[in-house]
């Protein structure tokens, strides 16, 4: 069985560019990935796209499809109709660099803004005990691919480029409540979060929540809690005392 | 005269997996000034797609479990080719890398005290692998990734490398452009650390990604280094077949460590069938004494279905070969009538979640189909056990590039420890070699203009071919002449059909501008590719036997006083071209002998 599809492809750079069709061939089981690198060997080859594992993991090949924030190796052709004109553009939120390809260096620099993990001193025999439902929301942040299709579709940033500096965005909220529910890290960073990360904007839209491939529950675990923490903190001292001395 | 910007260091790693990244932590902490240089974006390496685990004798789930028995199934699972101080020192170092990783901030699965939870994988004879569900790769990843980013490691990522400098003997640096811009740069190093990984895009159907240009391998080939074992290939059992647009991609060893069989067409566990002697003392050989194995290890023999992996991908490809194949040509892999639904979400999330999307198949309640994918490979750049050191001068190599600790076959698990371990052995030479140098070498610009020149030829040729027809026909030939079962009049057309890419190579044009223009980043790929490609190919011819993941039709078994005790080594010759010799292993000391004798 193949098929052929209608892809509207944006090329171009930082100056200028424009939407440019292409009519491909597409067989069974393919992904929008696949379409994108058979226009790229027959076609035009040098379209730029960020690719690398095809299997979801690695969370380079983020795009928007007809305008939904998805990695392209996970988006199967056969969600489309028929001869339907497909369009494919980068992520809104970061400056181009060339055709499917953006600077996504500000995700690099906030990373390096959130203090290390600081653990506790281990056991007398040098590891650690922790029990496997003390972890499990720990580990549910950690399956992030920082893809950054979230970040993306946050409107603090993406509708309003100037809050960067102040809003380490929905990824950076993940990997905070990650540390913050760590049971063995001792660092402090709920005034980071609520200072310089800027919590505070977040309206619990929901909509990283909804694009996040991974289905982390971004809004209800990590960042509700984290307000709710930050809150506690700056908002409720006492009760912010009584859960540091009985307990989380 | 070119423009380019410079950098100096004390040490440049190339590569950002796993290897890489512990490689920049070790040096930097050292004191050494590091840069950490990757092809893709921090975070998107290879390791990242580790799905299993990684092996470790921590003895959590199996007291009995320690250094020594993880040591003699690796030899073993080598079939015995391995460096066996190599092999040594990963048994010895993996706990204490595992446990830094969790001290790191990783988050291990755990058993019910609350330590970490160690999961059955092929050729372990205990459950050794540390795992998270079914993503170690992207913890281990993560965890290293965070820590080095506090550590004053200068990252250059989307910057490639395209070769390395020499000043005399000794290496002196690198010459890499950023991908984004096509921009140059020189790096002058005092040393110099490799931890590119592996070579699985010569071949047509692999799990590896489009970085798997084999382009370490190839630099240090480049550079004078020798290189051991090109012809020990791993193909992985199982690969998922269909859709085409999936056909490679990893389906995980884990599957069957955690109750998952292998049937075919006729509905039969057929690897009861495939037992060879040489593991026949510990295998299962009834249904009854395999299934039973899960829980109770001491009182039964591992089944089958984790012999190690050259023996089950052989096995799927006789079946195959008889007609007793799924209907897309591979087996089926079955989980669905062995484990339960919730167990199955719980242990394999991300192999549910692929074949769901990716194939439309629910394996919780169907089975899997699967067949061989290229997967690894063992043989890579020859290197000291203890300092990771090439043979040249400056050089150091860990991870998949480098060569010797898996011998002819690599065990599950044993990559990710192998990356920490060397990878941390490495930084620590190349920081120790870095200290003893007086000052980095200037870069000498005729060198630089050569290798630049090179570089944009492909820009001159505006109208020539294109790269991407000789990668796909450099592939099926791989795949076709030098893949899982092999022979000589095939590997000899391998390589005169290798020689003719080449040509073709060496005329490649491309167009369009030098930013981030993959045809161009393709073009220059394609040099590493048909080296490695080459490599592998004679490599193969010259072992005339079978040993691990080097499978040959007209020498079928192994030949132990012939081959079982030399390495086959590749180096560039004074005329440039490449040539094949072999070098006796290192010898075993009695003490790790005796492990073996019983
Ligand atoms: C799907 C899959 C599952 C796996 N599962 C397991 C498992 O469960 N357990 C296990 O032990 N092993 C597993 N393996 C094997 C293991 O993941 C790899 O062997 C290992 O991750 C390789 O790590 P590395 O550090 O050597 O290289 P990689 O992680 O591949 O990193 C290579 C780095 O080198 C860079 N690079 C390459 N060329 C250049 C260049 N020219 N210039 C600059 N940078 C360059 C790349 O950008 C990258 O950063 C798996 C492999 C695959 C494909
Ligand atoms: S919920 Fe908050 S972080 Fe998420 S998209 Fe909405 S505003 Fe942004
Ligand atoms: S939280 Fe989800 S959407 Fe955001 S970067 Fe991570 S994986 Fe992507
Ligand atoms: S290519 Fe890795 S997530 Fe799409």
């Amino acid at each position: 069985m193949s098929e052929t599809a209608n892809m509207r492809v944006f090329r171009g750079d930082a100056e200028s560019g424009d939407w440019q069709d292409y009519s491909v061939e597409v067989e069974e089981g393919q992904v929008v990935l696949d379409v994108i690198h058979r226009i790229q060997a027959t076609q035009a080859p040098d379209l730029a796209v960020r690719w690398n594992c095809k299997a979801g993991k690695c969370g380079s090949c983020s795009a928007e499809i007809n305008g939904e924030p998805r990695l392209m190796c996970m988006t199967r052709m056969n969600l489309f109709e028929p001869g339907e004109q497909i369009t494919v553009a980068p992520m809104k939120t970061w400056p181009l660099i060339r055709d499917l390809v953006t600077d996504v260096s500000f995700n690099y620099e906030v990373a390096r803004t959130i203090p290390a993990f600081k653990p506790r001193a281990p056991e007398a025999d040098g590891t650690y005990r922790m029990m496997q439902e003390d972890i499990e929301r720990g580990q549910e942040f950690r399956k992030c691919i920082e893809c950054f299709l979230c970040q993306n579709v946050c409107h603090v940033i993406r509708d309003h480029p100037e809050n960067k500096p102040e809003f380490a965005g929905p990824r950076f909220f993940v990997r905070l409540a990650e540390l913050e529910m760590h049971p063995l890290d001792t660092e402090d960073r709920l005034e980071l979060a609520r200072k310089d990360a800027g919590v505070g904007y977040c309206n619990i839209t929901k909509c990283c929540t909804e694009v996040c491939p991974e289905e982390i529950h971004i809004t209800d675990n990590a960042i509700i809690p984290l307000k709710e923490r930050v809150a506690d903190r700056y908002f409720d001292p006492i009760r912010w005392l009584g859960s540091k001395l009985f307990g989380r | 005269m070119v423009e380019y910007e410079r950098h100096d260091y004390d040490v440049i790693v190339i590569g950002a997996g796993g290897a890489g990244l512990r490689a920049a932590i070790e040096a930097s902490a050292q004191g050494a000034r590091t840069a950490l240089i990757c092809k893709s974006l921090l975070g998107k390496a290879h390791t990242v797609m580790a799905e299993g685990g990684i092996a470790a004798a921590l003895g959590n789930v199996w007291p009995q479990d320690n250094w020594r028995v993880h040591f003699r199934d690796t030899m073993r699972g080598g079939k015995m080719l391995n460096n066996w101080r190599m092999a040594q020192l990963h048994a010895q170092e993996a706990p204490d890398r595992v446990n830094e990783l969790e001290q790191w901030g990783a988050l291990f699965d755990r058993t019910d005290d609350g330590r970490i939870l160690q999961r059955d994988f092929g050729g372990h004879r205990y459950a050794r692998l540390a795992h998270v569900g079914d993503r170690t790769g992207l913890e281990l990843i993560r965890t290293l990734q965070q820590h080095a980013v506090h550590n004053g490691i200068d990252v250059f990522m989307e910057c490639t490398v395209s070769r390395l400098l020499k000043d005399g003997d000794r290496v002196s640096g690198a010459v890499a452009y950023w991908r984004e811009s096509g921009n140059l740069l020189v790096f002058n190093a005092k040393s110099t650390v490799l931890a590119t990984g592996g070579t699985g895009k010569a071949f047509a159907v692999t799990s590896n990604s489009w970085e798997y240009t084999g382009d370490g391998h190839a630099l240090a080939y480049w550079a004078g280094a020798e290189l051991i074992d090109m012809e020990c290939v791993q193909f992985h059992p199982t690969g998922m077949v269909w859709p085409p647009s999936v056909r490679g991609i990893l389906v995980t060893e884990g599957v069957r460590g955690d109750g998952g069989t292998l049937r075919n067409s006729d509905g039969e566990r057929f690897m009861f069938d495939y037992i060879p002697d040489f593991f026949a003392a510990e295998t299962a050989d009834s249904i009854e004494e395999a299934d039973a194995w899960y829980e109770d290890k001491e009182n039964n023999r591992r089944t089958p279905d984790l012999l190690p992996r050259d023996e089950v991908a052989r096995a799927i490809n006789s079946e195959v070969k008889a007609g007793r194949g799924s209907p897309h040509g591979g087996v089926f892999l079955d989980i669905a009538s062995r484990r339960s639904t919730e167990y199955i979400r719980r242990r394999l999330p991300s192999m549910y979640h692929q074949f769901k999307q990716l194939a439309d198949v629910d394996i919780t309640a169907q089975p899997m189909e699967v067949g061989p994918t290229m997967h690894y490979i063992m043989g890579g750049i020859r290197v000291d056990a203890d300092t990771a050191a090439t043979t040249v001068a400056g050089l150091y190599a860990a991870g998949e590039c480098a060569g010797g600790m898996h011998g002819a076959n690599r065990l599950g698990g044993n990559s990710l420890s192998d990356l920490v371990v060397f990878g941390r052995r490495a930084g620590l030479g190349a920081a120790e070699d870095a200290a003893a140098q007086a000052s980095a070498r200037e870069a000498d610009d005729a060198q630089v203009e050569e290798i630049v020149a090179e570089m944009r030829a492909p820009f001159e040729r505006d109208g020539a071919e294109g790269p991407y027809d000789i990668q796909r026909d450099l592939q099926e030939t791989m795949h076709n002449l030098v893949g899982i079962i092999r022979t000589e009049s095939e590997l000899i057309e391998a390589r005169e059909r290798i020689d003719a890419y080449k040509g073709r190579a060496a005329n490649v044009g491309v167009y369009g501008h030098q930013q981030y223009n993959p045809g161009w980043h393709l073009a220059m790929d394609l040099q590493a590719l048909l080296t490695v490609s080459e490599a592998t190919a004679r490599a193969a011819n010259v072992r005339q036997e079978s040993r691990g993941g080097h499978t040959r039709d007209d020498y079928p078994g192994p030949n132990d006083a012939e081959w079982g005790n030399k390495n086959v080594v590749i180096r560039q010759g004074a005329d440039g071209e490449m040539e094949v010799t072999t070098s006796p292993l290192p010898e075993m000391p009695a003490e790790l002998q005796e492990l073996f004798e019983e």
